[in-house]
């Protein structure tokens, strides 16, 4: 949080003149003219389904390169890296949470954690010791050890993998936590569970969180609520 | 390496389907390494089974038919010789020594060979070595015989034993009343003389004196009434012939080939056996090819294994993307799980190989005489090895190149 190597003046993200759209037949569009998130601040992302918000997510994450526009994370303009970059890039400095089948499923949920650290050596030196890491985090998850390290993702139950995938996200700090709907699978007694395990790590780490769900109920514990329609427009073109 | 170990406990989570797959490309290894193994066994095990012979006579017919019954007792002989033709030919000039053979009876599947003792002399096999007794004597009476290794093991057979000889190659007559005593068994040779019973050549007209056009005649003659007549034979089936001189060879093959009192055929035992190759190499080229079909279609069975599981493999690439992976990893993740299964199917057809090998040689031995070496991979199996690894990890890249497009245009969102 105070990186004295990174200008303090950056956003965590900012957007600006964004313009995207998808290939394919139904060519769904999405503009965004300005939309910035402070360092360190929870961020609400509501909206209907099918309006954008993963795709929007994907910009902010990388995978996808904006048509026009800026998407600057930490400072660093998203669209002026070349492909190879930007994945190193999202390796490094961002992790990501999905609403369901967040987890390798033949894989140990400690080799799912560990994944993220192969594609960003940066991360993986901030960790340490990587398996120390992995297990730490586990740990105060809430999760027990034999779990992690033995048996394959697809024997846990959904709001264990959703930890493990919470503790995959967090693993060497990367500074950006992205999370798409990640409660949505659980019922809502595990969901505030879950949301107040998310909330205490990533105030622990100083991260900035970005969550995107369709459930207004949540928004009261983040520190602003952003309705996708506000800050974007969208148009759908039905290809002949 | 975490991405190898994804890889691995990704293909044991499909073990089912992989296995399959797997299980085809080892079935169409074994059997390309086989035709191989085959092939290279039974070139060596014919090109060893005569050397130091120098021409071989019988009547005119193939050169390489001649070969084939004379000294691998395949097919038979359509005609004999006179026992006056092979005289005349081999008090020529230039005739180092020449060793008769009869064939034509059996005994219990097995070849009954009538020869003279100097067959055991002359007769050498595998680079010049001799025949060797491992028990027992050659012959010294009328009816005695020497027998091979492979006919004394299978047929259980001691110094001693009697031996009735059958009439012909597959019949019920059997020369009952004329029967034999095992004098001799040679040391096993890798031959088709381990599958011979050796009597003399005078035995063999004994047996026959009585004999008329397939079957004995009414006054039959007594095993030892017959020791009193002259058993000089009428005929044979072929004679081994030695030269003084190499460079007599070619000129005692054209004098053979042109004897005017009967139509007879000399062949040198090396450009025969060449001859055979090259009828051979039509039908060894073929195998090869369809054994190469197999493992082509071995391959391309695993690539549409991959194609049908990549739809259900895209959330899984979608969390690699997420994680950072770009998509030439996944690129590469498939490729290499296509490399790791064709190298495992090669490792496990290897295994298939030797097994086989291992529990058929014994049967191949006495079905087709054929002894396989079990030897280690000769450098064009491991050739062959390497193709199959090699050509699975091309076919990898077609549904790998599939998976990279779809990560692509998926990205972190999966659309349905
Ligand atoms: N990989 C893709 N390729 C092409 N079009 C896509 C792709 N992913 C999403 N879309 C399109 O983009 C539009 C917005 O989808 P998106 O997933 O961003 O919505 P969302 O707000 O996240 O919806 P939900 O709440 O259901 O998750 C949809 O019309 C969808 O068809
Ligand atoms: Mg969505």
């Amino acid at each position: 949080m105070t990186d004295p190597s990174r200008p303090t003046t950056a956003d965590a993200i900012a957007i600006s003149n964004l313009r995207f759209a998808w290939g394919g037949r139904r060519r769904f569009g999405l503009a965004v003219d300005t939309f910035s998130v402070r360092r360190g601040e929870t961020v609400f992302l509501f909206g209907e389904s099918g309006s954008g918000k993963s795709t929007l997510l994907s910009l902010v994450c990388g995978v996808n390169k904006p048509a026009s526009g800026q998407v600057e994370v930490d400072g660093t303009d998203l669209g002026a890296l070349r492909g190879a970059a930007r994945d190193r890039f999202r390796a490094e400095r961002i992790g990501v949470i999905f609403q369901m089948f967040n987890l390798l499923p033949y894989a140990s949920p400690l080799d799912n954690i560990l994944l993220p650290l192969h594609f960003a050596p940066e991360r993986r030196q901030r960790c340490g010791d990587p398996r120390a890491a992995a297990l730490d985090l586990t740990d105060t998850l809430g999760l027990s050890r034999s779990l992690i390290e033995h048996a394959p993702a697809a024997d846990l139950s959904v709001g264990q993998q959703q930890r493990v995938a919470v503790a995959r996200a967090l693993i060497g700090h990367p500074p950006l936590i992205i999370a798409d709907e990640p409660t949505s699978a659980l019922d809502a007694g595990a969901q505030s569970a879950f949301l107040d395990l998310l909330f205490e790590r990533v105030q622990a780490f100083g991260a900035t969180l970005v969550l995107v769900s369709h459930d207004a109920r949540l928004a009261t514990r983040f520190d602003r609520e952003v309705s996708l329609s506000d800050i974007a427009r969208t148009h759908r073109e039905d290809a002949a | 390496m975490i991405l190898l170990r994804l890889a691995i406990r990704s293909l044991i989570s499909r073990r089912i389907t992989v296995g399959l797959t797997v299980l085809a490309i080892a079935l169409s290894t074994a059997l390309f390494l086989g035709v191989e193994k085959v092939r290279t066994g039974a070139r060596a095990s014919f090109a060893d089974t005569i050397s130091d012979t120098d021409l071989i006579i019988g009547a005119r017919t193939g050169g390489v038919q001649l070969l084939l019954y004379s000294v691998f007792r395949i097919g038979n002989a359509t005609n004999n010789i006179t026992w006056e033709s092979y005289e005349d030919v081999i008090s020529q000039p230039g005739v180092a020594w020449a060793v008769p053979i009869s064939l034509g009876d059996s005994h219990r599947g097995f070849r009954v060979m009538g020869t003279t003792a100097a067959y055991f002399d002359r007769y050498k096999y595998r680079g010049g070595q001799d025949l060797t007794l491992a028990e027992g004597n050659r012959f010294d009476d009328l009816f005695d015989t020497v027998i091979g290794a492979d006919v004394a093991r299978q047929l259980g057979y001691r110094i001693g034993d009697p031996i009735v000889v059958a009439h012909g190659l597959a019949s019920f007559t059997e020369h009952d009343d004329k029967p034999f005593r095992v004098a001799g068994i040679l040391a096993k040779t890798g031959t088709p003389v381990d599958r011979t019973v050796i009597v003399s050549l005078k035995a063999i007209e004994a047996i026959h004196v009585d004999w008329q056009e397939g079957a004995q005649s009414a006054n039959p003659v007594s095993a030892d009434a017959v020791r009193g007549m002259d058993l000089a034979p009428s005929a044979i089936t072929a004679a081994m012939i030695g030269v003084e001189s190499p460079l007599q060879v070619f000129r005692l093959q054209r004098a053979i080939n042109e004897y005017r009192e009967e139509p007879l055929m000399a062949v040198i035992p090396g450009v025969a056996l060449q001859e055979l190759w090259e009828i051979v190499g039509v039908a060894e080229t073929a195998l090869f090819g369809v054994s190469a079909m197999v493992v082509a279609t071995a391959l391309i069975g695993m690539a549409a294994m991959i194609f049908s599981g990549l739809n259900e493999r895209r959330r899984e690439m979608a969390i690699f993307r997420a994680v950072g992976a770009r998509p030439g990893t996944i690129l590469g993740l498939l490729v290499l799980e296509a490399a790791l299964m064709a190298a495992a199917g090669a490792a496990l057809g290897v295994a298939l190989l030797y097994t086989g090998l291992w529990i058929a040689r014994p049967y191949v031995d006495a079905a087709f005489g054929l002894y396989l070496p079990i030897s280690a991979l000769t450098p064009r199996e491991w050739a062959g090895i390497a193709a199959v690894v090699a050509g699975g990890t091309l076919v990898g890249f077609f549904p790998a190149i599939r998976a990279y497009r779809i990560s692509l245009a998926d990205g972190m969102t999966i659309r349905t």
